[in-house]
């Protein structure tokens, strides 16, 4: 059981990641953007974090820049949600300080899998 | 994992997604260098619904969207430049994806051909280079953890951190962890980095590891590594003996040089307005909506209670009541405000639509749309579009001149169609203007005589009656039918669908300067301020905003017209009389001096009057729809039921005025 963070701009990835997460037993904050995202992190702990990376206003990479600078957050996992398409976000993220990513699309099963490699 | 409560999100989210896009090109000039904001909120949209089709299995959807996805991308990054060409493939694009995710919504086959054109049309833009692009994502990266491949008796990996190890949040521990997935782990840890405690660091790593790992591939291991790649020294070379493994290729792709320079925009997104939201099923509100009507029947049957109880109990429930009464309308307004939506989204469309019909029709013209904030029911909007989309071809099509013509008439060569949404009183006002030739008063009168229009044959018709032919069914002025108007859909059916919101639509138009249509329409459907009336037996509803004025008349004011039906003299002229009694086959009770008490409602332009028995009190009433729940009943609007528990019929003035089939004989008086 931990206190996971979702951040997507798309509503039906959120639910989705909030279904799987909530089965699997875990505690879901969910936001639409960076700013939301932030917010929400500033207001409460998280184990861990889960960004996409293309959302207006403040993107996933700044976001995880920002998390970052936040003492709270400075050893928390953070993994972005990253699309074959564009591999230089995966540089881009851990520059940011991410610690590590999943790529889109992803079966609800991968996403515990390596959400599971950063609790504990 | 079942995918389908979220396939109805995605598909929403999805739809709205594609009207954003649609705006945002349609607003973007080409050969001007669009802002980035504007590209990023398109090439979000698309990228979103490509990341979601492949997350909720849509393969079909995924693979189409990854070639505009990449093309957007090479506008974002300025490879490509938006003209006129790659603008027109990315709305075609738009609209092949709507085509696409409405299929698999609704279960029926999409159109593949459109597709496959489509995705040519964007091949070709982004290049033959490119033609080989690399597959949609819809392929899964094969699970990190394969650990039934043990090759031999495994690998030493030696795993050096960088002190900053875990400002990135990993954890040596964990990936340790992980490795022992693939089979037994024996760790032998090095701490001779380690500096004396007075300097120790206690954040930073300075320990490091030698792993002999049991099991799995070096391809695995170097999966369960890669996100520290950068972050620590990694070295894995197979056990003695172990089979040797074919060469796998680098588990990374090198980074391409990508925007890494670029600075991040700190950029505030815009506040949302109101605050956060939430979605609600539209059932749901229903639900809700129903409920409060039922609330609001409830509370009107205890009023009727209580004008029978003695006079302190009366008292005291009353009080309460009245309470009720105001708990239950300030309920009912709230809920009903929940329905409320922007009329924007009734806007939706019209961008695209004017600028791809005046392109048909080779002229230029601006739509200048105001007043997207104000709001209407959801039902409202929804059924707005199509008249809405009816109203400005016709604008496009037949007001605003080709540009030659505009110049000969010394005008600017640009047309201008202006839409304005506005509150009045309790109705929306929507107005659609152009400044383009106006209605040709002679043509329209002419064209109505030779179909025979009734009433056209009158030689002293004010602009106002003849304009209003151009709403008779099958009517239509222009010489040679367009593709554009030729659409067998006229303005009778606009103006019906518009009546059949209980709204009404009205044209004024000057020679030479343009024309104004005028679209006005309730804010909601369900709930009318009605006046109780009583015929015979039983009783009626009319929405109370219908009714100009009642007046006792004497049977001698009463005349019937050979062709025209009953007329009553009222103000300077007459008016149409439509007796309850005669069209619903009811017995009326008039006075003993025959008299008889008459409403006069009104309706757009046109005025009825109803002859009724009794006028009852004024209430709030719930409109029930009888189509829904029994069948339509003409001359009513849908029924209501009161607080006796009686259903009462609410009546509907257009209707009841199609219904007694009568043009005034006269025409009235400005009243």
């Amino acid at each position: 059981m931990a206190a996971i963070l979702a951040v997507d701009d798309s509503a039906s990835i959120r639910q989705m990641v909030r279904y799987t997460l909530t089965q699997a037993g875990h505690q879901v904050a969910d936001a639409a953007d960076g700013n939301q995202g932030l917010a929400a992190a500033q207001r409460q702990g998280f184990n861990a974090v889960i960004t996409d990376v293309n959302m207006p206003g403040i993107d996933g990479i700044e976001l995880v820049r920002r998390l970052r600078a936040l003492p709270n957050y400075r050893f928390t996992p953070i993994l972005l949600l990253t699309t074959e398409s564009a591999p230089e976000k995966k540089q881009q993220g851990k520059a940011a300080g991410a610690t590590g990513w999943l790529v889109k699309p992803f079966e609800p099963q991968k996403l515990l899998a390596t959400l599971d490699r950063v609790l504990r | 994992m079942d995918m389908q409560p979220f396939l109805d999100t995605f598909f929403e989210e999805s739809f709205e997604g594609l009207d954003i896009m649609e705006q945002a090109l349609l607003a973007l000039e080409p050969g001007v260098a669009p802002d980035r904001e504007t590209l990023d909120a398109v090439f979000r949209a698309a990228h979103s619904i490509k990341g979601g089709s492949g997350t909720f299995g849509l393969p079909a959807v995924a693979g189409y969207t990854h070639d505009v996805e990449t093309l957007l991308d090479r506008l974002r990054e300025g490879e490509t430049t938006l003209g006129e060409e790659v603008r027109g493939a990315l709305l075609e694009s738009v609209d092949v994806t709507r085509g696409l995710l409405a299929a698999l919504r609704d279960g029926v086959e999409p159109d593949a051909a459109a597709v496959a054109a489509s995705t040519a049309r964007l091949q070709a833009l982004l290049g033959a280079s490119s033609g080989a692009t690399d597959a949609p994502g819809t392929a899964m990266p094969a699970a990190a953890a394969d650990a039934e491949s043990a090759d031999g008796p495994g690998w030493r990996v030696r795993f050096a951190p960088q002190p900053h190890l875990f400002t990135t949040g990993n954890d040596p521990a964990r990936l340790i962890r992980d490795l022992e997935a693939l089979g037994p782990v024996a760790a032998e840890c090095d701490s001779s980095a380690l500096p004396p405690w007075s300097e120790l660091d206690p954040e930073a790593c300075h320990l490091q590891w030698t792993l002999t790992v049991h099991g799995g591939s070096e391809a695995a291991i170097r999966d369960i590594l890669e996100w520290v790649e950068d972050d620590a020294e990694i070295a894995i070379e197979p056990l003695p003996g172990a089979a040797e493994e074919p060469p796998a290729g680098p588990a990374v792709e090198p980074a391409p040089a990508g925007t890494a320079g670029e600075p991040a925009t700190e950029r505030a997104a815009p506040p949302a307005r109101g605050g956060s939201s939430v979605r609600v099923q539209t059932e749901k509100i229903d639900a809700l909506i129903d409920l409060v009507g039922e609330l609001v029947i409830t509370q009107s049957m205890l009023l009727d209670t209580a004008r029978g109880c003695d006079e302190v109990t009366a008292r005291r429930l009353r009080d309460g009541l009245a309470q009720l009464e105001r708990n239950t309308r300030e309920l009912q307004e709230g809920v009903m405000r929940i329905r409320m939506v922007p009329i924007q989204f009734a806007y939706a469309r019209l961008p695209r639509l004017v600028h791809d019909t005046a392109g048909q029709l080779g002229k230029d013209i601006h739509l200048d749309l105001a007043g997207e904030q104000t709001e209407v029911d959801k039902t409202v909007s929804e059924r707005l579009t199509d008249p809405l989309v009816h109203l400005l071809r016709n604008a496009v099509d037949h007001g605003i001149e080709p540009p030659e013509a505009r110049r000969a008439a010394g005008k600017p060569e640009q047309g201008t169609i202006r839409v304005a949404a506005e509150h009045r009183g309790g109705n929306v006002v929507i107005e659609i203007v152009d400044d383009g030739k106006g209605l040709d008063r002679e043509r329209i009168l002419a064209r109505a005589r030779a179909q025979g229009l009734p009433g056209a044959e009158r030689e002293d018709l004010d602009d106002a009656a003849v304009f209003d032919f151009i709403f008779e069914p099958g009517f239509s002025t222009h010489e040679e039918v367009t593709e554009v108007s030729g659409r067998g859909v006229g303005m009778d059916v606009v103006r019906r669908n518009i009546r059949e919101l209980g709204g009404s639509l009205q044209v004024a138009s000057t020679p030479g300067e343009g024309s104004r249509f005028i679209i006005s329409l309730p804010l909601t459907l369900t709930i009318v301020d009605g006046q109780l009336l009583r015929v015979g037996e039983e009783i009626y509803v009319v929405p109370l905003p219908a009714v100009l004025e009642s007046l006792q008349v004497n049977p001698e004011q009463l005349r019937d017209v050979a062709g025209q039906g009953r007329v009553c003299a009222w103000r300077d002229g007459y008016v149409p009389v439509v007796g309850l009694d005669r069209l619903f086959g009811l017995e009326r009770r008039p006075d003993e001096h025959g008299r008889t008490l008459m409403m006069v409602l009104e309706s757009e332009d046109a005025r009825v009057g109803v002859l009724v028995d009794e006028l009852l009190e004024q209430q709030q009433v719930v409109v029930k729809s009888l189509e829904a729940n029994y069948a339509p009943v003409p001359g009513s609007m849908g029924a209501t039921i009161l607080g006796d528990g009686r259903v009462a019929l609410i009546l509907d003035v257009a209707g009841l005025l199609a219904l007694s089939r009568e043009r005034p004989a006269i025409p009235l008086a400005a009243g």
